[in-house]
């Protein structure tokens, strides 16, 4: 079967190019100035660009145990609204993906299911219970891109090291999700000047910062590749570019919402500013949008993490932390940092495709002669406004309800199959 | 022109200006009146229903509401439960939905949720009187403290208030910090550093002192904070006895103060932990009048809120 786009400006090499493109057999077959074979379908993207299928390499899936916030299917459908064709499912899942058979569910249902590639990380310790390392060799055989007990951490130092040489054995990715239990208490937001404005227990840098220092040294002496997931410090960052500057193989990601909310944010105790770790201040802000541009960051990922309704509309305190993530990611990244030229779109787009896909060795994130036809075409003269009857997740758990965004993702293919069509 | 408060809510002070406050201060005098004589009650909110809804238990506060209720001539319906049962079973926006078809028409939460007033006045449409949401704010405590320096100073401006003890779990600290500000007072918070929250003097037009002696230089008003014995097992202070031995008002604390300084202490004290006997029975203070002028405070608000009038 063959698909031609036409009418686009096609994303090559870091820059948008007038040129149409052939599909073949679910590749890309030829990228030319005018392409008249005879087609199976042509795709007339007149204003719109064409860039590489997104990958976000940490999300929820809740599936299997939480299908009431999410299942593969729904998670994948926004995944595809957003313009993502591979994403990575965070284990922890009910039960915690810790085991071969749970990553062959997940596979096989997203195989049936799913609008995008989905990719298994596995969980760092059983049950990620943090006490007994986890049969990762098994999973690793199995397809797991990683381990990671993301949602949790890792407090014992001595299971750590264990959990990174035991990885490092397999050559296996260890990704961290940074907090120092004690120092983060029963902390709900950011410590600092909205803390302790509004009375809610803060949450220090210092519960992400010693956990960063302490891994990146653990890391070193096993000889483990190390990915810090959503960072969100400036002195978190400073850790990782003197760990870079040591040659070792440590890597970052930060999430949409810590390039563009603060703490402020959660002055009117919307729930939806709720979320590990918490939006930090202004200046951490402005610190990971430099490490951004200047790539030390190596990667964008949403850490989408649906909740129902009932579960976030309640008193802050007691409702669960995180927010939904796909939908938005590109939408408000271009509007509050390209548009306001914080950032070049490129640095959003690489940042978003081939930058995760070096992270963890993944196929795609690139436009190019060969490669399975992982494309999203997105309008960015046009906007979205993402409501809780549009919304393709099954959790409407976003800051950015009703509000208008730059940018409009008009369709994602995965293989040259349409996954998502703006209709 | 007059300030408006028919339907307000109260979830802070920093919704309220200068005039506003020092209206409510006025009506709280005309209450205060009331309370005085032989028969309690006028027939303002005859028909009105207010309902007491604490999910954090606080008996004090409560009657105080009740009673500034009843004497206004509201019907009042108490609700009290313990967060550890709404979690159980109802959600407190099923709990406002149920409360809400039952006709109330303004409502006085105490609750631990910082933001939870935001949250019933959602659920309700209704007119919310914070009586305390967690660690974030105490606006009716806040104005009857004001009101008991009103009453005996004549004007805020230019006082020194100093605040002494656990300032980083107070809500009644926060809410006077606003308040205090907006009438011209220049507050001074003292207490040791593991009870201190961080960028206080970023937030609030405040001073943080560390040293009793000093945060009480000149003070005019001098108010103790309850010392919370769970504070120890939180690792944030060593023993009552240290504490005290470094922050507790007593005679010879007091000396640094003005000599007529007044006593003031939100309640239930900790005698011999954060005032001495001699301070809080003293002749400058005011702590016990300070639970009467509650009484009046909760009264005018209610009174400004549901009777239509200024």
């Amino acid at each position: 079967m063959k698909t031609i786009i036409k009418n686009a400006q096609i994303y090559l090499d870091g820059k948008l190019e007038a040129k149409e493109l052939l599909i073949d057999d679910k590749r890309i077959a030829r990228i030319a100035e005018k392409i008249s074979d005879k087609a199976d379908n042509i795709i007339d993207a007149a204003g719109a660009c064409v860039f590489p299928g997104f990958i976000d390499i940490h999300t929820h899936l809740r599936d299997p145990g939480h299908t009431y916030k999410e299942d593969i299917s729904s998670g994948t459908q926004s995944a595809a609204r957003g313009g993502f064709t591979s994403i990575c499912a965070m284990p922890n899942t009910d039960p915690v993906t810790d085991n071969i058979a749970s990553v062959e569910y997940i596979q096989l249902r997203a195989k049936e299911h799913g609008s995008a590639r989905v990719y298994v990380i596995g969980a760092l310790t059983k049950q990620s219970k943090g006490e007994e390392i986890s049969e990762m060799a098994t999973m690793k055989s199995g397809g797991i891109v990683a381990v990671s007990d993301d949602g949790w951490c890792v407090q014992n130092a001595r299971l750590m090291l264990s959990c990174l040489r035991y990885a490092a054995n397999f050559d296996i990715p260890v990704i961290i999700h940074p907090e120092d239990y004690a120092l983060a208490g029963n902390g709900q937001i950011n410590s600092g000047r909205v803390s302790t404005r509004i009375g809610l227990s803060g949450i220090t840098a210092l519960a992400e910062e010693v956990i960063i220092a302490r891994d990146i040294m653990l890391a070193e002496s096993a000889g483990a590749r190390l990915h810090i997931a959503h960072i969100s410090t400036a002195r978190s960052l400073q850790l990782v570019r003197e760990a870079k500057e040591r040659g070792l193989p440590v890597t970052c990601e930060v999430t949409p919402h810590h390039l563009v909310l603060t703490d402020e944010a959660c002055l009117n105790f919307d729930t939806n500013t709720k979320m590990k770790p918490p939006l930090r201040c202004e200046n951490d802000r402005l610190a990971c949008v430099q490490a951004l541009k200047d790539g030390l960051i190596d990667c964008i990922a949403t850490d989408h993490a649906p909740h129902a309704d009932f579960e976030k509309e309640r008193e802050y305190d007691h409702a669960p932390f995180g927010i939904i993530g796909f939908e938005t990611a590109f939408g408000i990244l271009y509007d509050r940092l390209v548009k306001s030229e914080a950032i070049e779109l490129s640095t959003l787009v690489d940042n978003l495709s081939i930058k995760p896909a070096r992270v963890l060795n993944l196929p795609g994130g690139e436009i190019k002669i060969g490669v399975k036809a992982d494309l999203t075409i997105i309008d960015l003269n046009a906007s979205t406004t993402h409501t809780k009857e549009n919304i393709l997740s099954k959790s409407k758990n976003t800051p950015w309800l009703d509000q208008a965004i730059a940018s409009r993702v008009k369709c994602t293919m995965k293989s040259g199959i349409i996954t998502y069509r703006d209709e | 022109m007059e300030p408006q408060f028919s339907g307000r809510n109260v979830f802070d002070l920093d919704d309220y200006t200068r005039e506003d406050i020092l209206h409510i201060l006025e009506a709280a005098k005309g209450m205060k009146e009331i309370n005085l004589r032989e028969y309690k009650k006028i027939p303002t909110l005859k028909g009105k229903t207010i309902c007491t809804l604490f999910v954090e238990n606080s008996t004090r506060t409560r009657m105080s509401f009740e009673l500034a209720a009843n004497r206004l001539s509201a019907d009042v319906v108490s609700f009290q439960a313990s967060v550890s049962a709404l979690q159980k079973g109802e959600s407190l926006q099923d709990t406002v939905y149920t409360l809400n078809a039952m006709g109330i028409d303004l409502y006085c939460l105490r609750h631990s949720s910082p933001g939870s007033p935001q949250l019933v006045h959602k659920y309700s449409g209704k007119p919310v009187i914070n009586g305390g949401d967690g660690r974030h704010a105490h606006p009716t405590q806040a104005l009857l403290d004001i009101y008991s320096i009103w009453e005996k100073k004549g004007d805020l401006n230019g006082l020194k208030i100093t605040i002494v003890g656990d300032i980083l779990n107070s809500r009644v600290v926060r809410s006077n910090l606003i308040g205090m500000a907006k009438l011209g007072a220049s507050v001074t918070v003292c207490g040791p550093k593991t009870l201190m929250p961080g960028s206080m003097e970023n937030v609030y037009d405040c001073k943080v002192e560390y040293d009793l002696p000093r945060a009480l230089q000149d003070a005019d008003v001098v108010m103790g904070l309850r010392m919370q014995l769970e504070r120890m097992s939180e690792g944030l202070f060593p023993s009552l006895e240290e504490y005290s031995k470094h922050y507790v008002l007593s005679n010879r604390t007091l000396k640094y103060a003005k000599p007529d300084a007044l006593i003031m202490h939100p309640g239930p004290m900790n005698r011999g932990v954060e005032i001495l006997p001699e301070i809080a029975d003293g002749e400058h203070s005011v702590i016990v009048e300070q639970v009467a002028n509650g009484v009046a405070v909760r009264m005018a608000l209610m009174f400004l809120i549901l009777s239509g009038k200024a």
